[in-house]
């Protein structure tokens, strides 16, 4: 199972890029493990403003629907739209062409409760 | 939870494993949409020892049971595999089940895991009545399915029994399955293991396949012989997770779904498992009713038309007006599309009508297609 290093990650099993004030967001190697074939993806609009805590989309899979959630607050910039059409992009490779959004941040401080691989890490093998 | 007897080979096999009706169970091991193809193309094995099997014996056998259903088990001759329905007062279903008919004295009863308990208290209910001694098996057997276009071949490898004179839906009761048969090379495990087992041609996917009912202790031996044959055929193991979607595919009703005590056959688009006129069994006033009155909700198959998974219990809608339910969904990987069936109020049931479904508050198209959603 792989965790990069300078990702951030959330309880719900999203990680986050951060680049300046933009934060790529999508769902981590565990989250995509735990779905299996991903048959499914919603993402939201360009433009949508979103705040933290609130779905953004869900992800499918033949059996489940999960949802997706902001670890942070801002505005969706862009929207990774290959990915309607080729979900399975998810499981290949969830950290590189498998993220889902874009978003440009109004407010760094929700970036505090987000953590780092080896928390996470940790936080994955609590849950087992 | 509820272990089978082939639990200790899904766990050597890395199968992700997931509560289904109290039973640990397998829901796929390299994936779902793999094992899926998999039996399309090649075969699948499953493990369904989760479900439940009554024997049914003595001179009213078959007259109790044909009280208990609503198919005509006079018409299925000795050696064959009915399709059938165990029927209550309000002509809903009780459970839908397969009945083996080793003669009009002597039944096989295989029903779903999710009834075992309140099926058998139905049948003991009912066989006060008759001249009948019924007994509850489910313990005694470990069954095994082998589906898809290899599986005559990889099975014949194993068993006494010429295969290719086994029609669909027969079955033998006491076929000898040893890796001696057939001539084969002796392999490293067991060459002494010979096992009677009862083997069906039947099966929940819509392809060609076998279903073995053996004792507890031999499922893993046999299992795993069955791997070792068919895994250059391309035999993969498979979950419960492509057992839906195959069936899904072929419209198959999935008890508690598009079956249920309020849900019986004329709803549910089973009409020829019901032979009215065979004589006197529980339902048959309600369903004479039903037919009578006209039904109010049929179930169709409905294809997304919209990119949208409709899914149990997703609400449909006629224009604006809510008109019925999803009863399953998914994705279907054989199709490449998301297919599903519901319930709609009966007039609307017609293929082609245009039906939405309300999917996280929103409207998405769906059309009324014809059913089963996969054909070769």
């Amino acid at each position: 199972m792989n965790f990069p290093e300078e990702l951030k990650y959330t309880k719900e099993h999203e990680w986050v890029r951060l680049k300046g004030n933009t934060a790529t967001v999508g769902i981590t190697d565990w989250a995509q493990e735990q779905l299996g074939d991903v048959v499914f993806v919603e993402l939201p609009e360009e433009g949508e403003g979103v705040e933290k805590g609130d779905t953004f989309g869900v992800v499918e899979s033949t059996k489940s629907v999960s949802d997706l959630y902001l670890p942070i607050s801002g505005t969706v910039v862009e929207v990774n739209d290959p990915l309607l059409d080729a979900p399975e992009i998810i499981n290949d490779d969830c950290y590189g062409e498998g993220w889902m959004i874009r978003i440009e941040m109004s407010d760094k401080s929700d970036l505090s409760d987000l953590m780092n691989a080896e928390e996470y890490e940790a936080y994955i093998k609590e849950g087992e | 939870m509820n272990k089978t007897p082939l639990y200790e080979m899904h766990k050597q096999l890395g199968a992700k494993m997931v509560d289904f009706g109290g039973w640990e169970m397998p829901v796929s091991y390299s994936g779902i949409l793999k094992e899926h193809q998999a039996v399309r193309t090649q075969a699948g094995l499953f493990d369904v020892s989760h479900m439940g099997e009554i024997w049914v014996e003595g001179p009213d056998a078959e007259k109790y049971l044909q009280y208990l259903t609503c198919n005509d088990l006079s018409q299925a001759e000795d050696g064959q595999c009915q399709y059938n329905i165990l029927m209550n007062e309000k002509g809903g279903a009780v459970d839908d089940i397969i009945v083996n008919k080793i003669d009009s004295h002597t039944f096989l009863v295989c029903v779903n895991a999710s009834n075992t308990q309140k099926d058998w208290d139905w049948f003991q209910k009912y066989a006060a009545h008759f001249k009948v001694k019924i007994a509850s098996k489910s313990e005694d057997y470990a069954l095994i399915a082998l589906q898809g276009p290899r599986a005559e071949k990889i099975l014949q490898n194993f068993v006494s029994e010429d295969l290719s004179k086994l029609k669909t839906f027969h079955f033998r009761p006491d076929v000898i399955a040893s890796p001696s048969e057939r001539g084969n090379s002796p392999s490293a495990l067991g060459g002494s293991f010979k096992a009677k087992v009862l083997i069906s041609r039947t099966g929940y996917t819509g392809e060609d396949g076998f279903e073995i009912y053996c004792s507890p202790s031999e499922a893993s031996f046999i299992w795993q012989k069955l791997l070792e044959y068919g895994t250059p055929l391309g035999l993969l193991p498979c979950g419960l997770g492509a057992r839906d979607t195959l069936r899904l595919e072929m419209a198959y009703p999935l008890y508690g779904h598009e079956l249920s005590d309020e849900i019986g056959p004329l709803e549910a688009d089973l009409g020829w498992v019901v032979k009215i006129n065979k004589g006197n069994f529980i339902g048959k006033e309600a369903l004479l009713g039903k037919k009578e009155k006209g039904i109010e909700q049929k179930r169709v198959g409905l294809l997304m038309i919209d990119k949208a998974i409709a899914r149990a219990d997703y609400p449909l809608f006629w224009g604006e007006e809510k008109v019925g339910w999803m009863a399953s969904g998914t994705y279907s990987p054989s199709l490449d599309k998301n297919i599903g069936c519901g319930y709609v109020r009966s007039d609307l049931a017609r293929i082609g009508n245009s039906i939405s479904v309300e999917i996280r508050g929103k409207k998405k198209l769906a059309r009324i297609v014809s059913t089963p959603f996969y054909k070769k």
